[in-house]
């Protein structure tokens, strides 16, 4: 080999060499976490207090839009709770792929109605959305939302493996879960439960209804489904609770799936705090709110009162 | 119209029939933006399964193996009656798998390149080229008796099969991969570009959820073979092996169509030889073989001196150099009868195997509507189109759980994919039947006929929380489809190590209100291996498979026959 031949060779050689080892060295003992959780709420969705109005507000009619639009009044009106050029997410719920006779999933009528209302109050974008636990083509068709809502002009959006975010919860349960971006990057929440049976918490209403702003596997939350309630309900904060109870789901809630299992009740609640709604709502399935876990441990949390009659209530029928 | 732009017809007939068979393969899904006419009852807006009705492989398959033709395959006619008069157009002109085919033979490469003697030698008629017959045979043999096995090789249903359980699934794990990559290098321009992009392309080729296959492996290996041999000889598949080929190829023996050469002014260029498709011989002074040929027209396209063209009724006069006569297929009677005989032969053999009944799988969990295991294995093509409809990535290709006779036949796994409750979506797309188009009312059922069942939950105590480990859960209760639940509690107070009472509610299962739709399973929070599971005990095809006596059962409706179906379509 000649001289020039062989320090070429090794010249190259240790250039090979050095760069192994350096790629080696980059790459080595580097940290092993993938992600870190990230803090993404955009603020408390919440409205000031107003000492002059009721907290909540339930009105019985027929129409299920008339019953809304006293209920809404009689707590301050859609202007109130939405400003002009805010972005609004309403979360009704579509959990299950049933008809809106079967009154699992919340009315279609009414969602249309509040989507309505918001851009009417000047609403820069209205977003429908949910995490179903059936698949959520289905449930967005066959529940009636997915049509109501967009005919009214909302954005209704089917839930994609990508619209999660890492989110620390900051609850006693739940610290970091994965959350549909849509329930935190934005202005204003309506939480617009249905009145549903449910054999663990008693009942499925408003608090409960916030599992679907989850992703992951929420299944496990039902080892301890009070306090997960209430870390979701601390943590959610909704400007408005507008409850449905056209008609109620009275036994085999969540799902249902017969029309023997339904009551009319021709009813809508509207509240801006979620603990008396829930404690209404309730006494639709003949509970007594006390009874209830999730809702006492709500209000031992500070969330809202159970005596939902001191909070300041007030029932319009027509 | 010169036979240049005829060929150029035929490369436009390729181009749209391969791109009409892959829209109906994307199209076979639940789409995002799918807005169905009558939202109670959710159907395809297109018939997505019309590929397979035209192939008459299927319709002659399923005919022998159950002696009817179900609906769309009547299409299929319109293949086969005009093979009979023209030959096999089908083959150059339409078929999906063939133009697949043609385009990886024809993928530029140091074989192409030298267009040599090799190349030319490669194109002439070989024994290989008899295989074809043989598998169709011994398919049609094993069919006569009952087990359809033309699915696995007949190139509609595994092109669908490979496309839509394989390509398409790995094109969306490239795809998001390829995202998450992108965005993590920290360009935001360049990830925001990337994202669009995206949006652009997953509503054209990814489905809304990403599914994961059971056994895609094989179904790849397969497929990637098929296509690797193309590298070997020019549309080996086409020449050699598929069935569906060489059923138009006896078919094609009284063809009007057909090569006239003109031996006069040929001056032996070989230039017909070296593009021809069928490996069929159009050389002069070799004999051509209607049988073989595809029609592709390349041969009379390249001969400088336009000594070969296609015409009907051509004069086919023999001579010693011109011996332009069609030869019979070049099979001997005596083989021909020994692959029936193997075929049939088939039957027994798949059928003294304890996997067909005596030992089913208590996994085997058909698709909602499936006919009795037996016409099943007599319909079944394993296509994959149930698998790729199923909104829930619920259905699966088999491996063996079926047996070898049902390989990449569909199998519901619920830890994956339950079965939802009013889809109806897997019988719509089958081709066959195999799966029967059930209504809304006939899945859920009513207050006088039970729903569907497709199996039976069960509670393995030893991993359920509240049974084995005090504490609480009641999500299978929850998730429970039925009205009342099949799935029921009972209160009760256990113990924890500490020896504190903990009120827990135990699951329990009512099997004459379960209908194994697996919601529970797949729901269940201990994933790897849930503490319920559904076997296929009870399922409503089966008269055997039961384990209530029946008066503790509301009566089942008696089977609707195939022809009733029909009918009523």
């Amino acid at each position: 080999m000649r001289r020039r031949e062989f320090l070429q060779k090794a010249g190259k050689a240790a250039l090979l060499a050095a760069g192994t080892a350096s790629a080696y060295g980059f790459f080595h003992n580097r940290s092993t976490a993938r992600f870190t959780p990230l803090t993404v709420k955009t603020g408390s969705f919440e409205v000031p207090p107003d000492p002059t109005l009721p907290r909540i507000t339930l009105s019985k009619h027929e129409d299920p839009i008339a019953a809304l639009g006293y209920a809404l009044d009689a707590v301050g009106g859609i202007k109130r709770f939405v400003q002009p050029g805010e972005k609004v997410t309403i979360k009704p719920n579509i959990g299950w792929d049933r008809t809106p006779q079967q009154a699992a999933d919340t009315n279609p009528i009414l969602v249309g109605e509040v989507v309505r209302l918001c851009l009417q109050a000047g609403a820069s974008e209205v977003i429908v959305t949910d995490v179903p636990c059936h698949d959520a083509r289905r449930c967005f068709i066959r529940s009636g939302i997915r049509e109501a809502a967009e005919k009214a002009g909302a954005t209704v959006i089917l839930p994609q493996a990508s619209d999660y975010i890492t989110t620390d919860i900051g609850g006693k349960l739940l610290t970091t879960w994965p959350v549909l971006k849509y329930f935190v990057q934005t202005d204003r929440l309506i939480n617009m439960p249905i009145v549903k049976h449910h054999s663990l918490s008693g009942c499925t209403v408003a608090m409960k209804n916030l599992y679907g702003i989850l992703g992951g596997r929420r299944s496990q939350l039902h080892q301890k489904i009070d306090q997960s309630i209430v870390d979701l309900a601390a943590f959610s904060t909704p400007t408005l609770t507008v409850t449905d109870a056209t008609r109620i789901l009275f036994r085999n809630g969540p799902t249902g799936g017969s029309l023997d299992d339904v009551a009319i009740e021709d009813s809508v609640i509207c509240a801006t705090d979620q603990v008396a709604a829930d404690a209404r709502a309730a006494e639709f399935l003949g509970l007594s709110a006390e009874n209830v876990g999730h809702i006492v441990l709500a209000e031992k949390t500070g969330l809202g009162t159970i005596d939902y009659r001191a909070a300041g209530y007030k029932e319009i029928t027509e | 119209m010169t036979i240049k732009a005829v060929r150029n017809l035929r490369r436009i007939s390729q181009i749209i029939f391969f791109g009409i068979f892959f829209w109906l393969i994307l199209k076979t899904t639940f789409e995002v933006n799918f807005n169905p006419a009558d939202p109670s009852e959710i159907r395809l807006p297109y018939p997505v399964s019309i590929a397979l009705e035209f192939d008459p492989l299927v319709a002659l398959g399923t005919i022998l193996s159950s002696g009817t033709l179900y609906k769309g395959l009547l299409w299929s006619l319109v293949i086969l009656i005009p093979t009979i008069f023209f030959g096999r157009f089908f083959c150059g002109w339409v078929c999906p798998m063939g133009t697949l085919n043609h385009w990886v033979s024809e993928i530029p490469s140091e074989r192409l390149r030298r267009k040599g003697v090799g190349k030319i030698r490669s194109n002439r008629y070989m024994k290989y080229q008899r295989i074809k017959y043989y598998v169709l045979l011994v398919f049609l043999g094993a069919a006569f008796l009952g087990s359809l096995q033309i699915g696995l090789l007949d190139p509609l249903a595994l092109l669908a099969r490979s496309i839509g359980t394989v390509v398409l699934p790995m094109l969306h794990t490239a795809a998001n991969g390829t995202l998450e990559w992108v965005k993590g290098l920290g360009l935001p321009a360049l990830a925001s570009g990337a994202q669009s992009v995206y949006d652009t392309v997953a509503p054209l080729l990814l489905t809304y959820k990403q599914s994961f296959f059971h056994t895609i492996l094989t179904i790849g290996t397969l497929f990637l073979i098929i296509l690797a041999l193309n590298r070997l000889f020019t549309r080996f598949w086409c020449r050699g092996i598929c069935p569906l080929g060489a059923l138009l190829a006896i078919f094609s023996r009284f063809s009007f169509l057909g090569l006239q050469k003109e031996e006069a002014s040929c001056k032996h260029c070989q230039l017909c030889s070296l593009s021809c498709q069928g490996a069929d011989d159009p050389e002069i002074g070799r004999k051509w073989r209607q049988a073989e040929c595809h029609l592709c027209l390349n041969c009379q396209a390249s001969c400088p001196e336009a000594c070969l063209s296609f015409r009907l009724f051509p004069n086919q006069e023999v001579t010693p150099a011109n011996p332009a006569g069609t030869p019979q297929i070049n099979i001997t009677r005596r083989k021909a009868a020994l692959s029936v005989g193997s075929g049939l032969l088939l039957f027994p053999l798949f059928r003294s195997g304890d996997a067909f009944a005596v030992n089913a799988n208590p996994r085997l969990i058909r698709p909602p509507g499936s006919l009795p295991e037996e016409e099943f294995t007599a319909r079944c093509i394993r296509c994959g189109q149930c698998m790729r409809v199923c909104p829930n990535n619920a259905l699966h290709p088999t491996l063996l759980e079926a047996g070898l006779e049902s390989m990449w036949s569909p199998i519901l796994i619920a830890k994956i994919g339950y079965c939802e409750p009013t889809c109806t979506l897997c019988g719509q797309v089958c081709p066959t039947g195999a799966i029967m188009e059930l209504s809304l009312q006939e899945k859920v059922g009513d207050k006088e006929t039970p729903p569907n069942r497709i199996g039976t939950a069960f509670i393995d105590q030893g991993r359920c929380l509240p049974w084995a480990m005090a504490t609480p859960c009641i999500v299978c209760e929850e998730w429970c489809p039925t009205s009342p639940k099949a799935v029921y509690l009972k209160e009760e107070t256990v113990f924890d190590s500490k020896g504190n009472p903990v009120a827990v509610k135990r699951p329990y299962v009512d099997p004459h209100l379960c209908t194994g739709c697996g919601a529970c399973e797949y729901a269940c929070p201990i994933s790897d291996r849930a503490a319920i599971y559904i076997t296929s005990a009870g399922e409503t095809r089966s008269v055997e498979n039961q384990f209530l006596l029946e008066k503790n059962r509301k009566k089942a409706p008696a089977p609707r026959s195939t022809t009733q179906q029909s009918a009523r379509n």
